[in-house]
């Protein structure tokens, strides 16, 4: 069996390429699902739970910038995705535990309550590989 | 095909066809990748494959929108239709562009999503009004 290709990977390779493309194909994923979601939900029903919806359009520009991040990759790109998975991973424990303890404050689903529980959880793990990703490809002297 | 109910486009053979179709592809990708492989002449042009299959039912179910009921939430359903149609040509380039076993992964992620989004557009299509 051929060596594992991150063994031969450079170190400067940019953070958009290899596992970082499947991070850049599954954050596009989200930031698509997420503003869609948050769009539809405030341009249909913005008064029913407009702290919720405000979240989702919220995580839906983190998701973005993350993707944003991970595609453009050099400084600024590492700085934004770091950013945005940061503040990702923030949210949907902050916003996870919320939504279980407080439901009347989310009286309608966003993509972090429960975990992210509504989208397999992967809005959990996802800022993990993210942030293991960029702490994995930082830059060494 | 009845007027009275939209559900049937999504619900219908084609539609079993492109969830095993695509799970058994997604399978197929992630054990390639599992194995360090990179995208193959066949993994690609079986995606492709696959995109088609889905293209088709989108059209089948676009054309359902002019006849009979639509879903109640069309915007949502159409949003649905437009990410199913982009999603494998999207996974198609961004695996060419990675001739890594990583290539693989990207195939197989995005085959294994097609199933979701499938479902999603039944659950959508099964509630109708108007």
């Amino acid at each position: 069996m051929a060596e594992p290709s991150s063994a031969t990977r450079p170190r400067d390779a940019a953070i958009g390429t290899g596992p970082g493309r499947v991070l850049l194909l599954v954050y596009g994923i989200f930031a698509l699902s997420a503003s869609a979601r948050a769009g539809v939900q405030i341009a249909t029903k913005f008064h029913e739970a407009p702290l919720a919806y405000l979240l989702s359009a919220a995580a839906a520009v983190i998701y973005i910038a993350a993707t944003v991040g991970l595609a453009i990759g050099g400084r600024r790109g590492r700085l934004i995705a770091l950013t945005s998975c940061s503040i990702e991973l923030i949210g949907v424990l902050v916003v996870g535990t919320l939504s279980i303890g407080d439901k009347a404050a989310f009286p309608d689903a966003t993509v972090w309550s429960g975990y992210g529980s509504g989208y397999g959880y992967v809005p959990l793990v996802l800022p993990m590989v993210g942030l293991w990703w960029l702490w994995r490809n930082r830059p060494r002297p | 095909m009845r007027a009275d109910q939209y559900a049937v486009p999504v619900n219908g053979p084609l539609s079993v066809a492109t969830i095993v179709a695509a799970l058994a592809l997604g399978v197929w990708c992630l054990a390639r990748a599992g194995l360090n492989r990179a995208p193959s002449r066949f993994d690609l042009l079986a995606t492709a494959a696959l995109g088609l299959l889905v293209a088709v039912l989108v059209v089948v179910a676009v054309v359902g929108l002019f006849d009979g009921s639509r879903p109640s939430e069309t915007a949502t359903f159409i949003g649905y239709l437009i990410t199913a149609i982009a999603f494998a040509p999207t996974a198609f380039v961004l695996a060419r562009l990675e001739p890594t076993r990583w290539g693989n992964l990207i195939l197989g992620v995005a085959c294994l999503v097609i199933p979701v989004l499938v479902l999603r557009l039944q659950q959508i299509a099964s509630v109708t009004g108007g």
